[in-house]
């Protein structure tokens, strides 16, 4: 199976006159496990079906392993698609559910054969081959459809949302066996969900887009600990980004955030005082949840309005003068309702971005 | 999804009786069922005299008891009225004009149906430009009273030396039917989903191979649903068949007419009560064998638009 990436070049998708997609340029590398990751309605499912073919393009360019696929028809393009809704065919048994493009190709009939038993093997479907789709399970079906893709043997793999249709326990069985799939078989594989878990799980790189424009590309660790945005910061993370609003300024060496009261030295090496622009900014810090610490010799004080047990950890709601923030708790501290707390927060691991740009600093 | 529904009458009013303690009977149900029965009888009434009418024989109604049952049940108007009764000039019963109507209503069938199908497969995946503007017009057609179209079309058919024949009719019957037949199927291949389709187009299905091996073999409800109001509407058509089948292909409806007019001496209303009956057995027929399916499909029709 030859590997080969994907190379998007100023796209551009119109629904009548509005404009979805406008000028987007992505490069997807060969073997590469790419996520593209927004809110409902970002043009995510649309810059998909775009690259598979289904929907007309405005302007710009699709190129897969390196032929220019723009107008070419979707099964022409060498790639193989996973729907949100399965999209198997009812009438058809699970065997010719996937063989069906191979026979529309003219594929000789022990060619057919060998590759869909190859891929009911790989994918446990063996004892199913002669059912039809309504005589499957939900995570069966999402399965056949998976293989559906497989015999293509394409060399890229369009997904839209294919695990939002099952219950939560079958989504983390698959989704641990669609990383274990693309380990084996180092295919190109591009992704579309609206799930920060599935993104952070599965990507080697997450794409977070917003009203058809691309935020952000990177790594999921980058795309977590170091969002260019406002809106990325916003996006992943549950609980979400702690978000103050307040002035930064410099006193010689020294960067400081206040807030009201409020006054947080921030680390001088992480935020230079040159990128500032002056000796004043009105800002908003961001603050991820596990980098509060509760502890008794914490410069901030707040009241605990809620606790959120999880299991494994607990999520603490405290109020500070008026602003709400959340923090992860990993230990067995005994913290009560309605009582006051100390904490403190990791001045290396601050966020912090322009009010009015929104951007990052 | 090929599955039919079940009807969810009986399902919601076993809901509704379920843990009340005792069945009181209201004002408002007994006016209910007063009134379906009353309208069962009106309905009824006429049907009964028919029957009854068509088993007595000439002198048992000529005494003239209307709602009397048949005091000697004969047989003999059915045979009369089915090949012997004299259908205008020729007397061989209306059982030619039933095969007529069996050949008009056979192509009339199969036609629609398919043409309906690809229609509304193309309509409702395929979008190209234009669709929905010919799909417009298409129902357009649909409003505007048949008759005014009946002179237009007699030329037409003449011109094309199709009028007065079978083919002619039948034409005829395809053409009044797209309207209804492309609105059913487009509405049932919209209310599947747009994936199966975009999938098939992955898979590298073309035109005709997405529609004879995917979305055929997935229209069973539908057509049987297209079949039902084909079948009763061109065996129920008079106008066209008088008009446009010529004298060879009367269908059953227009040998029907000429039997109750020409008369030769004695009315035998027997003869024509049978020869009613036998003219909308098939119809009937059809109501009672598929009542679930005909109302899925008005219902189909109606709903979605």
């Amino acid at each position: 199976m030859s590997v080969s990436g994907v190379n998007v070049k100023n796209l551009s998708i119109r629904f009548g006159s509005n404009a979805v997609i406008e000028n987007l340029n992505l490069t997807v590398n060969a073997g590469e496990f790419l996520v593209l990751l927004g809110p409902s309605g970002c043009g995510k499912s649309t810059l998909l079906h775009s690259i598979a073919g289904l929907i007309d393009v405005a302007d710009g360019s699709i190129e897969i392993a390196g032929n220019d696929v723009t107008y070419a028809e979707p099964n022409e393009r060498g790639i193989g698609m996973v729907f949100q809704s399965y999209a198997l065919y009812p009438t058809m048994t699970v065997e010719r559910n996937m063989s069906f493009g191979l026979r529309v190709s003219g594929t000789p009939k022990a060619e057919i054969d060998r590759r869909v038993q190859h891929t009911a093997k790989m994918l446990q479907l063996e004892q199913l081959l002669q059912r039809k789709p309504s005589q499957l399970s939900g995570g069966q079906r999402q399965r056949v459809a998976i293989g559906r893709a497989l015999v293509r043997e394409a060399d890229v793999f369009l997904l839209d949302e294919p695990l939002s249709n099952l219950d939560a326990k079958l989504r983390t069985e698959l989704r641990r066996e669609l990383k274990l799939l693309h380990k084996s078989l180092g295919s190109t594989m591009i992704y579309v969900t609206h799930d920060q878990v599935e993104a952070m799980t599965l990507a080697t790189r997450v794409v977070v887009m917003r009203n058809g424009k691309i935020q952000q590309i990177g790594s999921p660790v980058e795309v977590y600990e170091r969002p260019e945005n406002l809106f990325v910061a916003g996006f992943l993370g549950a609980p979400g980004m702690n978000f103050l609003r307040g002035d930064v300024s410099c006193e010689r060496t020294a960067v400081k955030f206040t807030s009201g009261e409020l006054c947080l030295a921030l680390d001088a090496d992480t935020f230079k005082p040159e990128s500032l622009g002056g000796d004043k900014r009105a800002v908003v810090l961001g603050v991820r949840p596990e980098d509060i610490h509760i502890h008794e010799a914490g410069v901030l004080s707040g009241t605990v309005q809620l606790i959120e047990p999880m299991g494994n950890h607990r999520v603490v709601w405290i109020d500070m003068n008026g602003v709400t923030l959340s923090a992860v708790l990993h230990d067995e501290m005994d913290i009560r309702v309605d009582t006051p707390i100390r904490f403190s927060c990791d001045a290396r691991r601050l966020s912090c971005f322009d009010q009015t740009t929104e951007q990052r600093l | 999804m090929s599955a039919p529904v079940p009807t969810t009458a009986h399902v919601t009013q076993r809901r509704v009786t379920r843990g009340r303690p005792a069945r009181r009977v209201r004002p408002a149900r007994i006016g209910i069922y007063v009134f379906l029965v009353v309208s069962a009888l009106f309905f009824l009434t006429p049907l009964y005299v028919m029957v009854v009418t068509s088993l007595k024989s000439m002198d048992e109604i000529r005494q003239g008891f209307l709602f009397g049952l048949p005091q000697q049940i004969t047989f003999e108007p059915w045979r009369v009225a089915w090949s012997e009764v004299c259908t205008g000039v020729s007397c061989d019963g209306i059982r030619t004009g039933f095969w007529n109507s069996v050949s008009i209503a056979a192509p009339s069938v199969i036609f629609p149906i398919l043409i309906g199908a690809v229609n509304g497969y193309a309509l409702s995946f395929w979008r190209s430009r234009g669709a929905d503007w010919l799909f417009a017009t298409l129902l357009l057609g649909a409003f505007i009273p048949a008759q005014v179209m009946i002179y237009p079309l007699v030329k037409v058919l003449a011109t094309a030396h199709l009028f007065g024949s079978l083919p002619g009719i039948v034409v005829i019957h395809i053409i009044f039917s797209m309207p209804v037949m492309t609105l059913l199927f487009r509405n049932y291949y919209a209310s599947l989903p747009q994936e199966l389709f975009k999938a098939a187009r992955v898979d590298g299905g073309g035109f005709w191979r997405i529609f004879f091996q995917l979305m055929l073999p997935m229209s069973t409800p539908i057509i049987v649903v297209g079949a039902i109001m084909q079948v009763t509407g061109v065996w129920n058509d008079y106008i066209f068949g008088l008009v446009f089948a010529g004298r060879e292909n009367l269908p059953m409806t227009v040998q029907l007419n000429n039997v109750i007019n020409t008369t030769t001496g004695e009315r035998l209303y027997n003869v024509n009560m049978a020869a009613t009956i036998l003219t909308s057995a098939v119809p009937l027929l059809v109501y009672f064998v598929s009542g679930r399916w005909f109302v899925r499909g008005i219902a189909a029709g109606a709903v979605k638009g």
